[in-house]
């Protein structure tokens, strides 16, 4: 089992150093991130030396990489070239918000593929099952920022039941929600369908159902918590693209978050604001994979005889 | 020999009745399919021959028509489905729209396809430390979600089609590779092949002449999937003002500049996304039911 943790972990390890050898090296592709700075006036070459220096840009890219990796390890992102605030707070601020916003994406996702999928598996291959299916396949083929777009220009707009923009309460939570879930919604309804009929077909729910259970209680106590456990890993593994996702439902809904602060540093080439909010998303995303793999071999021991030999 | 023949003929007529194609039901029973397929036809369409079907010219600003509402909604207007906020006919817009999407969709998954398949092929077939260096590769392109990762590469690179294309290709080939390494496992073991190697066949003569026939069809399952995912992710991307170039006619720069008009002209916001979900829907039924067809195991 420690075995198992401390390879997972390596492994977790190896990959954030290679996300930031890609977004270190990748952001210096544009060359000089002081001409950038320095965009608007015409600045003494004298100027322009002593900002490198203070940077520690004048070093060589190995060398700079380096002290990046250092800084990174204490948390120490840098400053905004533009406030000239550290990174860190800046995105510590904002990851709260972006955070809500995933976790009531998960939360729509639930509420909507949980019903739908047992339904699709209890009732398979009835007109019920057909529209179930129907309903994941138009879930994921719509972009999730139109259907956010749509939501406002009904319920804000139009009936005026809900806020369009912001956050100040529980209610500007719902829409941002319901357009990030939505896609979520569509994939979780089919694996909670194909996982609720593998176990149908298990013997222990015929033994349930020989000792004259109510049906809903086969399917519900008995089947659909077993079926529940491939379902929570799924979501473990999206929960990465769901961040992903913030972003661009951030975007639309005005919403304080670390995706709209890494577009807005985007449009004013803040180099030290999008590496230290992308670097961020990225390790929340690795730890929560890293937790879900570790918690799954804690519950289902199969597992880790599986995953260990591979 | 004319009893020959008869029995022949007989014989023939036993078999074959319950293969005969019937356009009817065989329609009925694949109704999304078929859907999907039309949906991607229509699309494709617009995109191959939109000089001829747009109206108007997608780039022309005509002031007197701002915000010009849709005549479909009983508004007096030369504009089907509206105008945009400098007057550009919205429907000659989508039209031209369709060719970035597809473009984009169809060349990004024809790069990511060739990588994927290449890398897959070595790793299923050399294995060993091939097969972990690549692997560890996917791991790491899995872990980190394309949308940030597209997002850092092109706010340096700048807009462009071209450039989205290579970065989908570049990051989605894992898809690919993954399934071919799995198939490649299992395949070279079987006795054709190691029979094809007993009798001196090169490596490149196996893989080309009998493994990667087995492998095609679910490439081109995957393939029809990934199009679709991939037009979602450049709308999305040129939404954000990351993708394509703003002055193209494209489905998500006309969605990223309706959102200031949401509440004075909703059909800008409206039309561009219902064609994105037309084109997105039709790959993904179609793709659906090719899976059932040719591949119902391939778990994608």
């Amino acid at each position: 089992m420690l075995q198992f943790i401390i390879r997972r972990l390596l492994h977790s390890i190896l990959v954030l150093l290679a996300i930031s050898v890609i977004i270190f090296f990748s952001i210096r592709l544009t060359g000089d991130p002081v001409t950038v700075m320095f965009a608007a006036g015409e600045p003494s070459p004298e100027a322009i030396e002593s900002v490198r220096e203070n940077l520690g840009l004048d070093e060589p890219l190995p060398v700079q990489y380096l002290v990046f990796l250092k800084n990174l390890a204490t948390f120490d992102l840098g400053e905004s070239f533009r406030t000239g605030l550290p990174v860190t707070e800046m995105v510590v601020d904002k990851m709260g918000a972006t955070l809500l916003l995933a976790f009531g994406g998960v939360f729509v996702a639930m509420l909507i593929a949980f019903p739908v999928g047992i339904l699709s598996a209890v009732k398979r291959g009835t007109a019920v099952d057909f529209f179930g299916r129907i309903f994941s396949l138009i879930g994921i083929s719509f972009p999730n920022f139109w259907l956010g777009i749509m939501l406002i220009l009904i319920f804000s707009v139009n009936l005026q039941w809900l806020p369009a923009s912001g956050y100040d309460g529980i209610e500007y939570l719902i829409l941002p929600s319901i357009a990030l879930g939505m896609i979520l919604s569509g994939i979780l309804a089919r694996l909670v369908r194909s996982s609720m009929l593998e176990n149908l077909s298990q013997q222990y729910v015929s033994t349930a159902r020989s000792k004259g259970l109510k049906e809903w209680v086969v399917i519900m106590r008995h089947t659909f918590r077993n079926a529940l456990i491939p379902t929570i890993t799924f979501l473990g593994i999206q929960f990465g693209s769901l961040l992903g996702g913030t972003v661009i439902i951030e975007q639309v809904f005005s919403w304080p978050g670390v995706g709209r602060m890494i577009i807005d540093a985007i449009n004013q080439r803040d180099y030290p604001v999008i590496q230290g909010g992308v670097i961020m998303l990225a390790m929340i995303m690795v730890l929560v994979n890293l937790l879900v793999d570790i918690s799954y071999s804690l519950i289902d021991p199969r597992i880790k005889a599986g995953g260990g030999s591979s | 020999m004319e009893p020959a023949v008869y029995e022949q003929e007989e014989q023939v007529q036993q078999t074959k009745p319950k293969k005969k194609f019937r356009p009817g039901l065989f329609l009925l029973k694949n109704a999304s399919g078929m859907f999907g397929l039309l949906l991607v036809i229509v699309s494709v369409s617009c995109a191959l021959f939109a000089p001829w079907i747009a109206p108007m010219d997608p780039t022309e600003a005509q002031l007197t028509s701002r915000l010009a509402p849709p005549s479909i909604s009983g508004a007096d207007t030369e504009h089907l489905l509206g105008a945009d906020q400098i007057g550009r006919d919205l429907f000659s817009r989508i039209i031209y729209g369709a060719r970035i999407s597809l473009m984009v969709g169809f060349f990004g998954v024809l790069l990511a396809m060739v990588v994927g398949t290449i890398l897959g092929l070595i790793s299923g077939y050399v294995g060993k430390w091939m097969d972990d260096l690549i692997m560890r590769l996917a791991d790491i392109q899995l872990a980190f979600p394309f949308i940030l990762f597209a997002i850092i590469i092109m706010s340096v690179l700048g807009t462009g089609i071209w450039k989205i294309v290579i970065i989908l290709g570049l990051t989605y080939w894992v898809g690919f590779a993954r399934l071919i390494r799995g198939q490649v496992m299992s395949l070279k073991e079987l006795e054709y092949i190691q029979a094809a190697k007993a009798v001196g066949g090169s490596h490149l003569r196996i893989i080309g002449k009998h493994i990667f026939p087995n492998v095609v069809s679910s490439i081109l399952v995957l393939g029809t999937l990934f199009i679709a995912e991939f037009i979602l992710l450049e709308a999305s991307l040129t939404f954000l003002g990351l993708g394509v170039d703003p002055t193209i006619p494209s489905w998500g720069g006309m969605l990223s500049d309706s959102r200031n008009y949401i509440s004075s002209a909703w059909w800008t916001a409206t039309f561009p996304g219902i064609a994105i979900m037309i084109t997105v829907l039709g790959f993904n039924l179609f793709g659906d039911w090719l899976r059932d067809k040719f591949d119902p195991n391939l778990d994608v």
